[in-house]
């Protein structure tokens, strides 16, 4: 530590421009991994946050495209009910409609249908609970768009009008839409395409998209449901992967942060292979002094230890200020600790072998070379 | 402190009586061949090279260039392994030790002082002399600064290289060499960047140092000058080594 501190201080301006790249690059990493929490929690905190443990899919939906696919029965249902390891088992109706408000303001929403006192529907934490067809409970989100309790809403096409009744407490959103959680019965009559006043057949009220589940003590066995009901059940986070964009907008947040920290250990890793080569002569006469390799190269590793930890630290606690912004904005951004830690461990990490695979070039320099005239 | 003698006794043949003590304390080198390339290519740098040095002796080594100068200080020093020959430092024999054990050897045993003082940059003066402290993990002998005060250079220890003249960093280069009590040290042309009056004094405080802490000193110069503050001048030519009369 004694040379590497007083190279350090010494070489300022040379470390402080790479501290600051390494800064950057940690603002970077805190951002994105803050846009990408944003993304899942946009994405599918209706699911995130709902009690639902599995949900059965109609048999053979592909992945990409199952909650505007698949399709249940209640026959289906009635099946995973009869499971010993199921509690609780219910219709699920999923759609994303185009509506417009009151005032004509258009609005997007995802229609969830859900049994007004089954387990799936959450509690309001303004106005009051779903008691009526017609009615709905809308993601506390939903209010960004002007929306309030009392305001009727109607759905494009249809014409079917919705009642807002309450506002949940946290986001519930699907696929970047506001959830709107209206009576299965409702979501049926709209699947079905009635419009207002058309008479239904029976059978329209005996379907869902799945077959939300809850188990007694954990997520129940899935192969079993499926075999005794006909679907193809996933855990609530595979199913995630069939929500509308998910896969694709989280493939892309976790290529460019990969990207980022590839880039920051090559730029560490070049920073010091040139600072090495600089430090060339006096590292020859350090070793004709005596050194021996393993003085030379932890002090070597040392330095870049404290070079990144200190402007990882600086930068993480840039980009948690600025995430902070932007938590309060329309931006999908949610601050997490553990992704933002993990990323800053990973930039010393990988930073440090970086320096460190740059640093064992002091192992073949020369003491010879400390010698004779003054290269 | 041991009285050297202005005798040719110790260069040329390998059959000379040396002081057992001094054979003990000093740098002894024996038949030492060095040699670089092979085939039509082949260099002899060190051509069967005897040399004894007692400690508190100064000897240099003057001649042409390419006439093996600095390879003979690097194989005195441990640095380069002779092709064949005996060299001994302080009693221990050179030849067969691994890189680790010459390393460790040169840090208790061996100081070098380079041209134009080879300094690292970021460093005060001080703190070159408390770098070797930290790679020998013991305090010298003589204090740091007593040392920096012996080569004059007390004043000027809170300076890095860069504000130090060509002469005062050479002076820090000894005081650094200084530092882990060597019994042998080991000078490439220390007065290659001073003019005549800054080299006389460097030279001077070389010997002087060297009567004072009783150690072996070889010093290459190009310097005919400062050939009077020598106790024993020898000459290289074509890796051979030969007494100067003075
Ligand atoms: N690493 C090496 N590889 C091949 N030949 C070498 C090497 N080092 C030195 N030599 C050769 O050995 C001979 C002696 O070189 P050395 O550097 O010892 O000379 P010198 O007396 O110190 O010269 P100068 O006064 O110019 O510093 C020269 O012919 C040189 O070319
Ligand atoms: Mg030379």
């Amino acid at each position: 530590m004694f040379l590497a501190l007083r190279e350090l201080a010494f070489a300022r301006t040379r470390f402080g421009l790479m501290g600051a790249v390494v800064a950057l690059i940690s603002v970077l990493t805190v951002l994105l991994s803050g846009l990408a929490s944003g993304l899942v929690v946009d994405g599918v905190s209706g699911l995130l946050r709902s009690p639902v443990q599995a949900m059965a899919f109609e048999e053979g939906t592909k992945t990409d495209s199952a909650f505007t696919r698949s399709e249940v029965t209640a026959v289906q249902r009635d099946a995973w009910q009869g499971q010993a390891d199921v509690a609780d088992a219910e219709l699920l109706g999923t759609a994303i409609v185009n509506a417009k408000n009151d005032d004509g303001t258009p609005l997007d929403l995802t229609l969830f249908g859900v049994e007004p006192q089954g387990f799936v529907m959450p509690a309001a934490a303004e106005g009051r609970a779903v008691t009526a067809e017609g009615e709905a409970l809308l993601s506390v989100s939903a209010k960004d768009e002007g929306v309030e309790v009392g305001d009727v809403v109607t759905l494009d096409r249809l014409g079917t009008q919705l009642t807002v009744v309450g506002f949940t407490e946290d986001q519930r959103t699907f696929g970047h839409v506001d959830i709107a959680f209206v009576p299965l019965r409702t979501w049926q009559e709209v699947h079905a395409g009635l419009t207002p006043g058309e008479t239904a057949d029976p059978e329209v009220y005996d379907v869902g998209s799945v077959v939300a589940l809850r188990g007694v003590d954990g997520a129940p066995d899935l192969a079993a449901g499926d075999a005794a009901a006909g679907t193809s059940a996933r855990s609530i986070e595979a199913a995630f992967d069939s929500s509308p964009g998910y896969t694709a907008e989280l493939m892309t947040m976790q290529l460019i942060q990969i990207f980022l920290y590839g880039i920051s250990a090559l730029v560490v890793g070049a920073f010091f292979t040139l600072w090495t080569v600089q430090r060339t002569r006096e590292l020859a006469v350090m070793r004709a002094i005596g050194a021996s390799t393993r003085f030379l190269l932890t002090d070597g590793v040392l330095q870049a230890a404290v070079l990144l930890v200190g402007s990882v630290a600086v930068g993480t606690g840039i980009g948690a200020g600025l995430g902070a912004m932007l938590e309060g904005t329309q931006m999908p951004f949610v601050l997490q600790g553990q992704p933002v830690l993990t990323g800053a461990l990973l930039l010393v990490g990988l930073g440090l072998a970086g320096a460190a695979v740059a640093t064992g070039r002091i192992s073949s320099v020369d003491p010879v070379t400390a010698l004779g005239e003054n290269r | 402190m041991t009285t050297p003698a202005r005798t040719d006794r110790a260069t040329g043949t390998a059959t000379t009586t040396v002081d057992p003590a001094a054979e003990r304390q000093g740098l002894t080198l024996r038949d030492v061949v060095l040699t670089f390339g092979d085939g039509d290519d082949q260099v002899a740098a060190l051509d069967h090279v005897d040399l004894d040095v007692a400690p508190g002796e100064l000897v240099a080594v003057v001649g042409p260039s390419g006439a093996g100068k600095s390879s003979l200080l690097a194989v005195a020093g441990g640095l380069t392994r002779p092709t064949s020959g005996s060299v001994r430092v302080a009693g221990t024999e050179l030849v067969g030790l691994s890189s680790r054990a010459l390393a460790t050897f040169r840090r208790d045993n061996v100081g070098f002082v380079f041209q134009s003082g080879n300094l690292v940059p970021a460093l005060t003066a001080i703190d070159q002399l408390r770098l070797v402290e930290k790679i020998t993990g013991r305090r010298a002998a003589t204090a740091p600064l007593a040392l920096l005060d012996a080569v004059g250079m007390a004043e000027h220890a809170d300076r890095r290289p860069a504000r130090l003249s060509g002469g005062e960093r050479q002076r820090v280069g000894i005081a650094r060499a200084l530092v882990a009590s060597p019994s042998v040290l080991l000078v490439d042309e220390p007065t290659a960047a001073l003019d005549r009056r800054r080299s006389h004094e460097i030279v001077e405080l070389l010997a002087r140092e060297t009567h004072q802490f009783g150690v072996a000193t070889v010093m290459v110069t190009h310097d005919h000058d400062v050939l009077t503050h020598c106790d024993r001048v020898v000459e290289m030519t074509d890796g051979r080594l030969a007494p100067v009369q003075s």
